[in-house]
Protein backbone atom coordinates (compact mmCIF):
# COMPACT_ATOMS: atom_id res chain seq x y z
CA UNK A 1 0.00 0.00 0.00
CA UNK A 2 2.72 2.45 1.03
CA UNK A 3 4.86 1.40 -1.94
CA UNK A 4 1.88 1.93 -4.27
CA UNK A 5 1.46 5.47 -2.95
CA UNK A 6 5.19 6.17 -3.29
CA UNK A 7 5.18 4.80 -6.83
CA UNK A 8 2.16 6.86 -7.89
CA UNK A 9 3.65 9.95 -6.24
CA UNK A 10 6.91 9.48 -8.17
CA UNK A 11 5.01 8.95 -11.42
CA UNK A 12 3.03 12.12 -10.74
CA UNK A 13 6.25 14.10 -10.25
CA UNK A 14 7.78 12.58 -13.40
CA UNK A 15 4.61 13.36 -15.38
CA UNK A 16 4.89 17.08 -14.58
CA UNK A 17 7.95 17.59 -16.72
CA UNK A 18 6.74 17.99 -20.28
CA UNK A 19 6.87 20.92 -22.64
CA UNK A 20 4.04 23.36 -21.76
CA UNK A 21 1.31 23.71 -24.37
CA UNK A 22 1.40 27.49 -23.91
CA UNK A 23 4.06 29.22 -21.76
CA UNK A 24 1.92 32.32 -21.20
CA UNK A 25 -0.93 30.28 -19.69
CA UNK A 26 1.48 28.38 -17.43
CA UNK A 27 3.03 31.67 -16.29
CA UNK A 28 -0.45 33.04 -15.57
CA UNK A 29 -1.28 29.94 -13.49
CA UNK A 30 2.07 30.20 -11.67
CA UNK A 31 1.41 33.84 -10.75
CA UNK A 32 -2.12 32.96 -9.59
CA UNK A 33 -0.68 30.30 -7.31
CA UNK A 34 1.98 32.71 -5.97
CA UNK A 35 -0.80 35.14 -5.00
CA UNK A 36 -2.97 32.35 -3.54
CA UNK A 37 -0.21 30.80 -1.46
CA UNK A 38 1.73 33.97 -0.61
CA UNK A 39 -0.81 36.73 -0.11
CA UNK A 40 -3.45 34.25 1.03
CA UNK A 41 -1.27 33.01 3.89
CA UNK A 42 0.49 36.24 4.83
CA UNK A 43 -1.93 37.33 7.56
CA UNK A 44 -1.87 34.01 9.44
CA UNK A 45 1.95 33.87 9.19
CA UNK A 46 2.20 37.41 10.62
CA UNK A 47 -0.15 36.64 13.52
CA UNK A 48 1.73 33.45 14.43
CA UNK A 49 5.12 35.13 14.17
CA UNK A 50 4.13 38.04 16.43
CA UNK A 51 2.97 35.71 19.19
CA UNK A 52 5.80 33.17 18.85
CA UNK A 53 8.38 35.97 19.09
CA UNK A 54 6.72 37.52 22.14
CA UNK A 55 6.26 34.20 23.94
CA UNK A 56 9.87 33.17 23.17
CA UNK A 57 11.23 36.31 24.85
CA UNK A 58 9.06 35.94 27.95
CA UNK A 59 9.75 32.21 28.38
CA UNK A 60 13.49 32.58 27.80
CA UNK A 61 13.61 35.33 30.43
CA UNK A 62 11.63 33.10 32.81
CA UNK A 63 14.20 30.32 32.49
CA UNK A 64 17.34 32.51 32.66
CA UNK A 65 17.26 33.09 36.41
CA UNK A 66 21.04 33.31 37.06
CA UNK A 67 22.26 36.87 37.70
CA UNK A 68 25.58 36.10 35.98
CA UNK A 69 23.91 35.59 32.62
CA UNK A 70 23.57 38.96 30.87
CA UNK A 71 20.07 40.04 29.77
CA UNK A 72 21.29 40.39 26.19
CA UNK A 73 21.46 36.58 26.05
CA UNK A 74 17.66 36.62 25.77
CA UNK A 75 17.93 38.40 22.43
CA UNK A 76 20.52 35.89 21.25
CA UNK A 77 18.42 32.88 22.27
CA UNK A 78 15.24 34.30 20.73
CA UNK A 79 17.09 35.06 17.49
CA UNK A 80 18.53 31.56 17.13
CA UNK A 81 15.31 29.81 18.20
CA UNK A 82 13.30 31.81 15.71
CA UNK A 83 15.74 31.36 12.82
CA UNK A 84 16.65 27.72 13.43
CA UNK A 85 13.31 26.24 14.40
CA UNK A 86 10.22 28.30 15.01
CA UNK A 87 10.00 30.31 11.79
CA UNK A 88 10.67 27.55 9.26
CA UNK A 89 8.98 24.68 11.09
CA UNK A 90 5.95 26.23 12.77
CA UNK A 91 5.23 28.46 9.79
CA UNK A 92 5.41 25.42 7.50
CA UNK A 93 3.18 23.31 9.74
CA UNK A 94 0.58 26.07 9.72
CA UNK A 95 0.97 26.43 5.95
CA UNK A 96 0.49 22.65 5.58
CA UNK A 97 -2.94 23.22 7.10
CA UNK A 98 -3.82 26.40 5.21
CA UNK A 99 -2.22 25.79 1.81
CA UNK A 100 -2.18 21.98 1.89
CA UNK A 101 -5.89 21.58 2.50
CA UNK A 102 -6.65 24.20 -0.14
CA UNK A 103 -4.53 22.45 -2.78
CA UNK A 104 -5.96 19.01 -1.95
CA UNK A 105 -9.58 20.17 -1.96
CA UNK A 106 -9.16 22.30 -5.11
CA UNK A 107 -7.66 19.42 -7.10
CA UNK A 108 -10.05 16.91 -5.53
CA UNK A 109 -13.02 19.02 -6.55
CA UNK A 110 -11.62 19.38 -10.07
CA UNK A 111 -11.20 15.61 -10.29
CA UNK A 112 -14.68 14.77 -8.98
CA UNK A 113 -16.44 17.36 -11.16
CA UNK A 114 -14.56 16.10 -14.27
CA UNK A 115 -12.71 19.40 -14.76
CA UNK A 116 -9.40 17.47 -14.92
CA UNK A 117 -10.89 15.14 -17.54
CA UNK A 118 -12.05 18.19 -19.51
CA UNK A 119 -8.47 19.54 -19.53
CA UNK A 120 -7.05 16.12 -20.51
CA UNK A 121 -9.45 15.88 -23.46
CA UNK A 122 -8.36 19.32 -24.63
CA UNK A 123 -4.85 17.83 -24.86
CA UNK A 124 -3.43 19.54 -21.78
CA UNK A 125 -1.01 17.68 -19.49
CA UNK A 126 -2.90 18.24 -16.25
CA UNK A 127 -0.04 17.18 -14.00
CA UNK A 128 2.10 19.80 -15.63
CA UNK A 129 -0.55 22.53 -15.82
CA UNK A 130 -2.20 22.05 -12.43
CA UNK A 131 0.51 20.66 -10.12
CA UNK A 132 3.84 22.07 -11.33
CA UNK A 133 2.83 25.76 -10.92
CA UNK A 134 1.65 25.01 -7.36
CA UNK A 135 4.97 23.39 -6.40
CA UNK A 136 7.05 26.12 -8.08
CA UNK A 137 4.95 28.85 -6.46
CA UNK A 138 5.36 27.23 -3.04
CA UNK A 139 9.13 26.94 -3.58
CA UNK A 140 9.27 30.66 -4.34
CA UNK A 141 6.81 31.99 -1.79
CA UNK A 142 7.21 29.79 1.32
CA UNK A 143 10.88 30.77 1.91
CA UNK A 144 9.78 34.43 1.55
CA UNK A 145 7.10 33.88 4.17
CA UNK A 146 9.66 32.22 6.45
CA UNK A 147 12.01 35.21 6.09
CA UNK A 148 9.15 37.63 6.84
CA UNK A 149 8.17 35.46 9.80
CA UNK A 150 11.74 35.62 11.12
CA UNK A 151 11.88 39.42 10.96
CA UNK A 152 8.44 39.84 12.52
CA UNK A 153 9.07 37.23 15.23
CA UNK A 154 12.39 38.73 16.31
CA UNK A 155 10.92 42.25 16.23
CA UNK A 156 7.88 41.24 18.27
CA UNK A 157 10.21 39.50 20.76
CA UNK A 158 11.87 42.84 21.30
CA UNK A 159 8.56 44.63 21.77
CA UNK A 160 7.35 41.97 24.25
CA UNK A 161 10.61 42.18 26.21
CA UNK A 162 10.56 45.97 26.41
CA UNK A 163 6.82 46.30 27.15
CA UNK A 164 6.95 43.73 29.96
CA UNK A 165 10.13 45.32 31.42
CA UNK A 166 12.29 42.20 31.02
CA UNK A 167 15.09 44.01 29.17
CA UNK A 168 15.79 47.22 27.31
CA UNK A 169 15.71 47.58 23.54
CA UNK A 170 19.47 48.18 23.60
CA UNK A 171 20.14 44.94 25.51
CA UNK A 172 17.95 42.99 23.08
CA UNK A 173 19.78 44.47 20.08
CA UNK A 174 23.14 43.61 21.65
CA UNK A 175 21.97 40.01 21.98
CA UNK A 176 20.83 39.90 18.38
CA UNK A 177 24.32 40.58 17.00
CA UNK A 178 26.11 38.36 19.54
CA UNK A 179 27.87 35.36 17.95
CA UNK A 180 25.66 35.46 14.89
CA UNK A 181 26.27 32.55 12.47
CA UNK A 182 25.20 33.31 8.87
CA UNK A 183 24.98 29.54 8.28
CA UNK A 184 21.84 29.54 10.43
CA UNK A 185 20.08 31.52 7.69
CA UNK A 186 21.22 28.99 5.07
CA UNK A 187 19.92 26.20 7.31
CA UNK A 188 16.55 27.92 7.76
CA UNK A 189 16.24 28.44 4.01
CA UNK A 190 17.19 24.81 3.30
CA UNK A 191 14.43 23.75 5.66
CA UNK A 192 11.90 26.10 4.15
CA UNK A 193 12.59 24.86 0.58
CA UNK A 194 12.22 21.25 1.73
CA UNK A 195 9.02 22.00 3.63
CA UNK A 196 7.64 24.03 0.69
CA UNK A 197 8.05 21.00 -1.55
CA UNK A 198 6.31 18.79 0.99
CA UNK A 199 3.35 21.09 1.64
CA UNK A 200 2.64 21.52 -2.06
CA UNK A 201 3.40 18.11 -3.59
CA UNK A 202 1.82 15.83 -0.95
CA UNK A 203 -1.60 17.58 -0.96
CA UNK A 204 -1.43 17.78 -4.77
CA UNK A 205 -0.92 14.00 -4.87
CA UNK A 206 -3.90 13.30 -2.59
CA UNK A 207 -6.16 15.82 -4.33
CA UNK A 208 -5.24 14.72 -7.86
CA UNK A 209 -5.99 11.07 -7.13
CA UNK A 210 -9.33 11.51 -5.33
CA UNK A 211 -12.03 9.05 -6.36
CA UNK A 212 -15.63 9.45 -5.25
CA UNK A 213 -17.44 12.56 -4.06
CA UNK A 214 -17.50 15.31 -1.45
CA UNK A 215 -16.77 12.95 1.43
CA UNK A 216 -13.62 11.63 -0.27
CA UNK A 217 -12.44 15.19 -0.98
CA UNK A 218 -12.65 15.95 2.76
CA UNK A 219 -10.84 12.73 3.63
CA UNK A 220 -8.10 13.43 1.07
CA UNK A 221 -7.68 16.94 2.43
CA UNK A 222 -7.32 15.70 6.04
CA UNK A 223 -4.93 12.92 4.99
CA UNK A 224 -2.85 15.41 3.00
CA UNK A 225 -2.47 17.76 5.99
CA UNK A 226 -1.65 14.98 8.47
CA UNK A 227 0.93 13.33 6.21
CA UNK A 228 2.48 16.69 5.28
CA UNK A 229 2.88 17.55 8.98
CA UNK A 230 4.50 14.19 9.76
CA UNK A 231 6.87 14.52 6.79
CA UNK A 232 7.76 18.09 7.82
CA UNK A 233 8.74 16.87 11.30
CA UNK A 234 10.72 13.93 9.86
CA UNK A 235 12.49 16.24 7.41
CA UNK A 236 13.11 18.72 10.24
CA UNK A 237 14.90 16.05 12.25
CA UNK A 238 16.76 14.73 9.20
CA UNK A 239 18.03 18.15 8.16
CA UNK A 240 19.06 19.05 11.71
CA UNK A 241 20.94 15.76 12.09
CA UNK A 242 22.56 16.21 8.69
CA UNK A 243 23.46 19.89 8.68
CA UNK A 244 23.94 20.78 12.36
CA UNK A 245 25.91 17.76 13.60
CA UNK A 246 29.21 19.66 13.45
CA UNK A 247 27.76 22.73 15.02
CA UNK B 1 -16.02 9.52 -38.96
CA UNK B 2 -15.03 7.39 -35.99
CA UNK B 3 -14.72 3.65 -36.39
CA UNK B 4 -14.72 1.17 -33.51
CA UNK B 5 -13.23 -2.23 -34.30
CA UNK B 6 -13.82 -5.02 -31.82
CA UNK B 7 -13.24 -2.77 -28.77
CA UNK B 8 -12.76 -4.65 -25.48
CA UNK B 9 -12.23 -3.26 -22.00
CA UNK B 10 -12.07 -4.97 -18.63
CA UNK B 11 -11.55 -3.81 -15.05
CA UNK B 12 -9.99 -6.67 -13.09
CA UNK B 13 -12.12 -9.75 -13.66
CA UNK B 14 -15.09 -7.80 -14.97
CA UNK B 15 -15.40 -7.50 -18.72
CA UNK B 16 -17.15 -4.19 -19.45
CA UNK B 17 -16.92 -3.94 -23.25
CA UNK B 18 -17.11 -7.17 -25.22
CA UNK B 19 -15.88 -6.60 -28.74
CA UNK B 20 -17.87 -3.58 -29.87
CA UNK B 21 -17.69 -2.58 -33.52
CA UNK B 22 -19.56 0.42 -34.88
CA UNK B 23 -19.18 3.45 -37.10
CA UNK B 24 -19.97 6.97 -35.88
CA UNK B 25 -20.85 8.95 -38.95
CA UNK B 26 -19.86 12.56 -39.75
CA UNK B 27 -22.60 15.20 -39.76
CA UNK B 28 -24.90 12.95 -37.77
CA UNK B 29 -25.93 12.64 -34.14
CA UNK B 30 -24.69 9.16 -33.18
CA UNK B 31 -26.39 8.00 -30.00
CA UNK B 32 -25.09 5.33 -27.66
CA UNK B 33 -27.95 4.06 -25.55
CA UNK B 34 -28.26 1.35 -22.93
CA UNK B 35 -29.17 0.67 -19.34
CA UNK B 36 -26.97 1.84 -16.46
CA UNK B 37 -23.88 -0.35 -16.29
CA UNK B 38 -24.09 -1.39 -19.94
CA UNK B 39 -20.73 0.24 -20.70
CA UNK B 40 -21.79 3.50 -22.42
CA UNK B 41 -19.56 5.80 -20.36
CA UNK B 42 -16.61 3.41 -20.49
CA UNK B 43 -16.96 3.22 -24.28
CA UNK B 44 -17.02 7.00 -24.56
CA UNK B 45 -14.01 7.35 -22.24
CA UNK B 46 -12.15 4.83 -24.42
CA UNK B 47 -13.08 6.82 -27.52
CA UNK B 48 -11.67 10.08 -26.16
CA UNK B 49 -8.60 8.42 -24.64
CA UNK B 50 -9.41 8.84 -20.95
CA UNK B 51 -9.28 5.03 -20.74
CA UNK B 52 -7.12 2.66 -22.79
CA UNK B 53 -8.74 -0.19 -24.68
CA UNK B 54 -7.51 -3.71 -23.85
CA UNK B 55 -8.12 -4.99 -27.36
CA UNK B 56 -9.49 -3.67 -30.63
CA UNK B 57 -8.98 -0.35 -32.32
CA UNK B 58 -10.50 3.13 -32.50
CA UNK B 59 -9.95 5.00 -35.74
CA UNK B 60 -10.49 8.74 -36.31
CA UNK B 61 -10.95 9.25 -40.05
CA UNK B 62 -8.93 6.10 -40.69
CA UNK B 63 -6.11 6.97 -38.27
CA UNK B 64 -5.69 4.59 -35.35
CA UNK B 65 -6.16 6.60 -32.13
CA UNK B 66 -5.69 3.66 -29.75
CA UNK B 67 -2.17 2.86 -30.95
CA UNK B 68 -0.96 6.49 -30.75
CA UNK B 69 1.33 7.87 -28.03
CA UNK B 70 0.07 10.69 -25.81
CA UNK B 71 2.10 13.23 -27.78
CA UNK B 72 0.59 12.04 -31.09
CA UNK B 73 -2.91 12.07 -29.61
CA UNK B 74 -2.59 15.78 -28.78
CA UNK B 75 -3.21 16.66 -32.45
CA UNK B 76 -6.47 14.68 -32.54
CA UNK B 77 -7.51 15.92 -29.11
CA UNK B 78 -7.42 19.50 -30.37
CA UNK B 79 -10.16 18.45 -32.79
CA UNK B 80 -12.30 16.96 -30.02
CA UNK B 81 -14.89 18.87 -28.02
CA UNK B 82 -16.65 17.30 -25.10
CA UNK B 83 -19.72 18.15 -23.09
CA UNK B 84 -19.65 16.45 -19.69
CA UNK B 85 -22.59 15.25 -17.65
CA UNK B 86 -22.08 18.02 -15.07
CA UNK B 87 -20.71 20.42 -17.74
CA UNK B 88 -17.27 20.40 -15.97
CA UNK B 89 -16.91 24.17 -16.14
CA UNK B 90 -13.91 25.67 -14.35
CA UNK B 91 -15.29 27.06 -11.07
CA UNK B 92 -12.73 29.83 -10.72
CA UNK B 93 -13.47 31.28 -14.18
CA UNK B 94 -16.40 33.26 -15.51
CA UNK B 95 -18.54 31.95 -18.37
CA UNK B 96 -16.54 34.03 -20.84
CA UNK B 97 -13.19 32.85 -19.44
CA UNK B 98 -14.37 29.23 -19.56
CA UNK B 99 -15.21 29.49 -23.25
CA UNK B 100 -12.06 31.49 -24.00
CA UNK B 101 -9.76 29.02 -22.22
CA UNK B 102 -9.17 26.59 -25.16
CA UNK B 103 -8.53 29.57 -27.46
CA UNK B 104 -5.99 31.05 -25.04
CA UNK B 105 -4.25 27.70 -24.68
CA UNK B 106 -4.15 26.62 -28.31
CA UNK B 107 -4.53 29.61 -30.62
CA UNK B 108 -2.43 32.64 -31.46
CA UNK B 109 -5.44 34.93 -31.85
CA UNK B 110 -5.37 38.42 -30.38
CA UNK B 111 -7.64 39.23 -27.43
CA UNK B 112 -10.08 41.03 -29.73
CA UNK B 113 -10.31 38.04 -32.09
CA UNK B 114 -10.73 35.62 -29.18
CA UNK B 115 -13.46 37.79 -27.69
CA UNK B 116 -15.27 37.90 -31.03
CA UNK B 117 -15.15 34.12 -31.32
CA UNK B 118 -16.35 33.64 -27.72
CA UNK B 119 -19.23 36.08 -28.27
CA UNK B 120 -20.21 34.20 -31.44
CA UNK B 121 -20.16 30.82 -29.66
CA UNK B 122 -22.16 32.11 -26.70
CA UNK B 123 -24.66 33.71 -29.07
CA UNK B 124 -24.91 30.38 -30.95
CA UNK B 125 -26.03 28.67 -27.75
CA UNK B 126 -28.36 31.57 -26.92
CA UNK B 127 -26.36 32.91 -23.99
CA UNK B 128 -25.76 36.59 -24.54
CA UNK B 129 -26.08 37.95 -21.02
CA UNK B 130 -24.04 35.57 -18.89
CA UNK B 131 -20.46 36.48 -19.89
CA UNK B 132 -19.39 37.74 -16.48
CA UNK B 133 -21.23 35.18 -14.37
CA UNK B 134 -19.50 32.31 -12.56
CA UNK B 135 -20.69 28.69 -13.00
CA UNK B 136 -22.14 28.73 -9.47
CA UNK B 137 -24.42 31.63 -10.49
CA UNK B 138 -26.10 29.97 -13.49
CA UNK B 139 -28.68 27.19 -13.90
CA UNK B 140 -28.02 23.59 -14.99
CA UNK B 141 -29.32 24.23 -18.51
CA UNK B 142 -27.14 27.32 -18.87
CA UNK B 143 -24.11 25.35 -17.66
CA UNK B 144 -24.76 22.78 -20.38
CA UNK B 145 -24.99 25.53 -22.97
CA UNK B 146 -21.71 27.06 -21.77
CA UNK B 147 -20.23 23.52 -21.95
CA UNK B 148 -21.38 23.26 -25.57
CA UNK B 149 -19.97 26.71 -26.39
CA UNK B 150 -16.61 25.70 -24.86
CA UNK B 151 -16.67 22.41 -26.77
CA UNK B 152 -17.23 24.07 -30.16
CA UNK B 153 -15.02 27.16 -29.72
CA UNK B 154 -12.06 25.53 -31.51
CA UNK B 155 -14.26 24.28 -34.38
CA UNK B 156 -13.91 20.59 -33.50
CA UNK B 157 -14.41 17.76 -35.97
CA UNK B 158 -15.72 15.47 -33.22
CA UNK B 159 -18.14 16.31 -30.44
CA UNK B 160 -18.80 13.99 -27.50
CA UNK B 161 -21.71 14.55 -25.13
CA UNK B 162 -22.03 12.47 -21.99
CA UNK B 163 -25.68 12.42 -20.92
CA UNK B 164 -26.40 16.00 -22.01
CA UNK B 165 -29.96 15.87 -20.61
CA UNK B 166 -29.26 14.57 -17.14
CA UNK B 167 -30.70 16.78 -14.42
CA UNK B 168 -32.65 18.97 -16.87
CA UNK B 169 -36.39 19.49 -17.22
CA UNK B 170 -38.01 18.07 -20.41
CA UNK B 171 -38.28 21.45 -22.11
CA UNK B 172 -34.64 22.40 -21.50
CA UNK B 173 -33.61 18.86 -22.51
CA UNK B 174 -35.30 19.33 -25.85
CA UNK B 175 -33.60 22.69 -26.35
CA UNK B 176 -30.19 21.16 -25.62
CA UNK B 177 -30.90 18.23 -27.99
CA UNK B 178 -32.00 20.59 -30.72
CA UNK B 179 -28.92 22.73 -30.22
CA UNK B 180 -26.56 19.76 -30.40
CA UNK B 181 -28.27 18.47 -33.54
CA UNK B 182 -28.20 21.86 -35.25
CA UNK B 183 -24.52 22.33 -34.45
CA UNK B 184 -23.75 18.80 -35.71
CA UNK B 185 -25.38 19.45 -39.07
CA UNK B 186 -24.19 23.08 -39.35
CA UNK B 187 -20.50 22.29 -38.79
CA UNK B 188 -20.61 18.71 -40.18
CA UNK B 189 -19.30 17.36 -36.86
CA UNK B 190 -19.14 13.69 -35.90
CA UNK B 191 -21.22 13.84 -32.74
CA UNK B 192 -21.40 10.99 -30.25
CA UNK B 193 -24.01 11.21 -27.49
CA UNK B 194 -24.45 8.95 -24.47
CA UNK B 195 -28.04 9.10 -23.33
CA UNK B 196 -30.88 7.48 -21.45
CA UNK B 197 -33.37 10.02 -22.66
CA UNK B 198 -36.02 8.55 -24.99
CA UNK B 199 -36.98 11.99 -26.29
CA UNK B 200 -33.41 12.41 -27.53
CA UNK B 201 -33.49 8.98 -29.15
CA UNK B 202 -36.67 9.75 -31.07
CA UNK B 203 -35.86 13.40 -31.89
CA UNK B 204 -32.19 13.45 -32.85
CA UNK B 205 -31.11 9.81 -33.17
CA UNK B 206 -29.74 9.82 -36.73
CA UNK B 207 -27.72 6.75 -35.85
CA UNK B 208 -28.25 4.70 -32.70
CA UNK B 209 -26.11 2.01 -31.09
CA UNK B 210 -27.79 0.06 -28.32
CA UNK B 211 -25.48 -1.60 -25.78
CA UNK B 212 -26.61 -4.51 -23.66
CA UNK B 213 -24.26 -5.87 -20.99
CA UNK B 214 -21.17 -4.61 -22.81
CA UNK B 215 -22.17 -5.88 -26.27
CA UNK B 216 -23.68 -4.11 -29.24
CA UNK B 217 -27.23 -5.44 -29.29
CA UNK B 218 -28.77 -3.30 -32.02
CA UNK B 219 -27.84 -0.54 -34.47
CA UNK B 220 -30.06 1.65 -36.63
CA UNK B 221 -31.83 5.02 -36.85
CA UNK B 222 -34.73 6.55 -34.90
CA UNK B 223 -37.05 5.47 -37.73
CA UNK B 224 -35.85 1.85 -37.64
CA UNK B 225 -36.27 1.68 -33.88
CA UNK B 226 -40.07 1.92 -34.20
CA UNK B 227 -40.17 -1.26 -36.26
CA UNK B 228 -37.44 -3.12 -34.42
CA UNK B 229 -38.27 -6.67 -33.38
CA UNK B 230 -35.37 -6.84 -30.92
CA UNK B 231 -36.92 -7.83 -27.62
CA UNK B 232 -34.24 -6.37 -25.36
CA UNK B 233 -34.27 -3.07 -27.22
CA UNK B 234 -38.05 -2.85 -27.05
CA UNK B 235 -38.03 -3.62 -23.34
CA UNK B 236 -35.48 -0.86 -22.80
CA UNK B 237 -36.97 1.82 -25.04
CA UNK B 238 -40.69 1.22 -24.67
CA UNK B 239 -40.65 0.26 -21.01
CA UNK B 240 -44.04 1.74 -20.03
CA UNK B 241 -47.53 1.16 -21.46
CA UNK B 242 -47.65 4.84 -22.38
CA UNK B 243 -44.53 4.48 -24.53
CA UNK B 244 -45.87 1.23 -26.04
CA UNK B 245 -49.02 3.05 -27.12
CA UNK B 246 -46.97 5.95 -28.46
CA UNK B 247 -44.86 3.48 -30.43
CA UNK B 248 -47.92 1.85 -32.00
CA UNK B 249 -49.35 5.24 -32.94
CA UNK B 250 -46.05 6.29 -34.49
CA UNK B 251 -45.81 2.98 -36.36
CA UNK B 252 -49.26 3.56 -37.79
CA UNK B 253 -48.36 7.13 -38.77
CA UNK B 254 -45.24 6.00 -40.60
CA UNK B 255 -47.09 3.17 -42.35
CA UNK B 256 -49.82 5.60 -43.46
CA UNK B 257 -47.15 8.00 -44.73
CA UNK B 258 -45.47 5.19 -46.68
CA UNK B 259 -48.70 3.93 -48.22
CA UNK B 260 -49.67 7.55 -49.02
CA UNK B 261 -46.40 8.27 -50.82
CA UNK B 262 -46.31 4.78 -52.42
Amino acid sequence: MLLTHIGRYMLMLKGMFTRPENWRMYWKEFMRQCVDIGIGSLSIVLIISVFIGGVSTIQTAYQLVSPIIPKSTIGQVVRDTMILEFCPTITSIVLAGVVGSKIASELGNMRVSEQIDALEIMGINTKSYLILPKILAALLVVPMLVVISGFVGIWSGKIAGVVSGILSAQQYMQGLVLEFKPFNIVFALAKSYTFAFIISSIPAYFGYHVQGGALEIGQASTKAVVISCILILLADYGLAALLLKNG
Amino acid sequence: MIELKNVCKRFGDKEILKGISAIMEAGKANLIIGASGSGKTVLMKCMVGLLEVDAGEILYDGISFSSMSNAERKHIRKEIGMLFQGAALFDSMTVEQNVMFPLEMFSNLSYRERKKRVDACLARVNLQDAHKKYPAEISGGMKKRVGIARAIVLNPKYLFCDEPNSGLDPQTSMLIDKLIHEITVEYNITTVINTHDMNSVMEIGDHIVYLYEGKKQWEGSNKDIIFSKDEKLNQFIFASQFLQDAKEMRQQELLNQRSGTG
